[in-house]
């Protein structure tokens, strides 16, 4: 599904991913591990298409298609999706009309019609409940005013409305409460599927406890040093990234 | 010859029309020729001047309509889609055609203004002037001069129109006219009714259109007065408004700037009555080399009296916008409440805002204050709404909309809030159907 591929991206004039290589299949969950200032936000945000990021050498594809030669909005379309460690405040554009005006460009963009209104309410109220969120967060403007948690939750119920292919969580679980923290596990858990993938970037296990990943990739200054399965979290959780730091050096 | 000359010239041309008027109106019309004469067009020069240059209107050389002409079908495809009672003026001369007040409830007197001074005009004597008389600026002096037409609004007391009156303002193509409507309205006490006035006209207009509007509100009347100006891009728009409240009255101005080459509006308040409540709110989009400039004022003449203005400007391109505003307190005006904010968005590096807020208070029992900020979109909001497949066209649609949001939410007229949002952020899908969206979401929850 998505193929990284020798990957070295500079942010102005700094080299952060030095040739990494991944390769993500759907039904797969991926988590990438690393220590503050490997490069793990980097890789998600590059994915994504955010600014700021050049690329220097290395291939990005999903589906076969190169996903560097798409605009942003054609990523997420799709099914590129990625959700914010720090999502961003939104005043004036409300929740409701985010996820139907998103969702409807997915659909127009794959050729489907716009979904009829009642079976997008229909859906959005499911996905509310699985959230544990009230009605009134569609009201609200996007993020204004959410406290950590919120934020966090809103970012998952957008994935389940917009059901992307590809998941790519930044730090989902940066800032919850282990209450939270499981409203939102239960949420990227319902997501798994045959025909989809999740990539999950933290720096804690803990998060793992909870989705547990098929494979856990150690991301150290800017390159993918070991992979495994997930024991390899909890190895990392007893002995640390220095350990691995060293037995690769 | 100069540029006052021409207007002159063009006075004494119309004369013969004027041969037959009430003294009265013989003296103002003669009283507004001399103020123009001794001020001249305003440079900038002069403080209220500073930020606008009047001369595309100055060197121009206008004409008067002599006939009311638009194509029905022209008109309808203009007009606002809202029931209400219609007054229409192309080029500034009455339409009857397009016009339909036939169903007025005889407490409620919608008139052009010529027919109004026809019918009595000492009904029409008093008001008319007494706020903005020809000193007030070289353009209203102007309006005096060449005063021949508008409308004239009546509501008996203790009247709720229920339907909005509309005072519609159609600009034709060709040859470059002016006009300068007079629209005098006399809410009675504790009357209610919305007012719009709505300037719009041919695409390739080119012509001039300087109103004066006199409004006031006996005691307990409230007043929603919307002005949606549309104006084509071509077309050169003078409006000086000035409201007179009583006691317990209450008066929302909408003022949304849309149209127009050069654009000037002066929006006065004066709060005359304890209790009195005035409310401005402002949208202003500017683009391509538009220039939008916005004057208001509200007097906090009398005790306990309140006002709350919130405007917001949008420029695009190389537009350039003006907002002045000010909050005068008399002396002893104590326990007044006196809030004014004004926010500009920028979309481009090469648009500009000249902002001034001003408080003038001569009390010391007052809480007032005001604020401006200028900023530009938000990239990082930009950015979230394209990873969720959202094009960045309709993204920075949506943020500019949000911007606006705070004034334009309040626009309960759909009719009018729908041409605000198509302009300033372009077509973006079903803003207007959300309302529909959240009942079913209410029913579901059930």
């Amino acid at each position: 599904m998505l193929q990284v591929n020798d990957l070295h991206v500079s942010v102005e004039g700094n080299e952060i991913l030095k040739g990494l290589t991944l390769t993500i299949n759907a039904g797969e969950v991926h988590a990438i591990m690393g220590p503050n200032g490997a490069g793990k936000s980097t890789l998600s945000a590059v994915i994504a298409g955010k600014d700021g990021y050049e690329v220097t050498q290395g291939t990005i594809t999903f589906e076969g298609k190169d996903v560097l030669e798409m605009e942003i909005e054609e990523r997420a379309q799709a099914g590129l999706l990625l959700g914010f460690q720090y999502p961003v405040e939104i005043p004036g554009v409300k929740n409701i009309y985010l996820l139907k005006s998103a969702l409807n460009a997915q659909r127009v963009a794959r050729g489907e019609g716009e979904m009829p209104a009642p079976e997008f309410m229909k859906l959005v109220k499911e996905k509310l409940g699985y959230m544990k969120m009230d009605a009134s967060f569609l009201q609200r403007a996007v993020n204004e005013g959410f406290s950590g948690g919120e934020k966090k939750r809103n970012e998952i119920l957008q994935m389940l409305v917009l059901q992307p292919k590809l998941a790519m969580l930044d730090e989902i679980d940066s800032g919850l409460d282990i209450d939270a923290m499981k409203v939102v596990a239960d949420g990227v858990n319902s997501l798994r599927a045959e025909d989809r993938a999740i990539l999950l970037v933290t720096h804690y296990q803990r998060l793992l406890d909870y989705i547990v990943p098929d494979q856990v990739h150690v991301l150290v200054d800017g390159r993918i040093v070991k992979t495994g399965d997930a024991e390899l979290a909890k190895q990392l959780e007893a002995n640390g990234y220095e350990g691995i730091e060293e037995s690769v050096a | 010859m100069s540029d006052t000359q021409t207007f002159l010239d063009t006075l004494k041309a119309r004369s013969p029309h004027y041969q037959a008027e009430p003294t009265w109106i013989a003296a103002r019309r003669q009283a507004g020729a001399a103020r123009f004469e001794a001020l001249g067009f305003p440079t900038r020069r002069d403080e209220e001047w500073k930020y606008t240059d009047v001369r595309s209107i100055a060197q121009g050389n206008f004409a008067l309509a002599d006939n009311a002409e638009f194509s029905q079908a022209s008109a309808a495809a203009l007009t606002l889609p809202i029931d209400a009672y219609r007054l229409t003026f192309v080029d500034g001369v009455f339409s009857s055609a397009l016009s339909d007040v036939d169903s007025l409830p005889s407490s409620v007197q919608v008139l052009p203004l010529s027919k109004a001074l026809a019918e009595n005009h000492e009904a029409v004597g008093g008001p008319l002037g007494r706020l903005t008389g020809v000193g007030f600026s070289p353009f209203a002096a102007l309006n005096t001069a060449f005063m021949e037409e508008g409308a004239v609004v009546r509501i008996a007391p203790g009247t709720v129109v229920e339907k909005p009156i509309l005072l519609q303002f159609l600009s034709r193509a060709g040859q470059p006219v002016m006009c300068h409507p007079r629209v005098l309205v006399e809410a009675g006490s504790r009357s209610e009714a919305t007012l719009i006035e709505h300037y719009t006209g041919e695409s390739e207009a080119t012509n001039f259109t300087n109103v004066v509007g006199e409004l006031m509100l006996d005691r307990g009347a409230i007043l929603a007065h919307y002005k949606l100006q549309e104006a084509p891009l071509g077309d050169m728009h003078v409006a000086s408004i000035h409201v007179e409240q009583g006691r317990d009255t209450r008066y929302t101005s909408y003022n949304l700037s849309l149209g127009g080459a050069l654009v000037r509006n002066d929006l006065i308040s004066d709060l005359n009555g304890q209790g009195a409540e005035t409310n401005f709110l402002g949208l202003f989009f500017g683009q391509g080399r538009q220039h939008v400039d916005n004057h208001t004022k509200v007097n906090h003449n009398a005790p306990l009296t309140f006002s709350n203005e919130n405007y917001k400007g949008i420029l695009d391109d190389r537009a350039h916008g003006v907002f002045n505003g000010k909050v005068y307190v008399k002396r002893d005006s104590q326990k007044i409440e006196g809030f004014q904010s004004n926010q500009n968005l920028l979309l481009s590096d090469r648009a500009h805002i000249d902002a001034k807020p001003e408080l003038e208070i001569y009390a010391d029992d007052v809480k007032c204050s005001h604020g401006t900020t200028t900023g530009q979109l938000d990239e990082e909001a930009v950015y979230a709404l394209r990873t969720r497949g959202i094009d960045e066209a309709t993204a920075r649609g949506l943020l500019t909309l949000a911007f606006a949001g705070e004034v334009l939410d309040k626009v309960s007229l759909d009719a009018i809030a729908e041409r605000v949002e198509l302009a300033v952020a372009g077509k973006l899908p079903e803003r207007f159907n959300l309302a529909g969206l959240v009942e079913a979401a209410a029913a579901l929850n059930d």
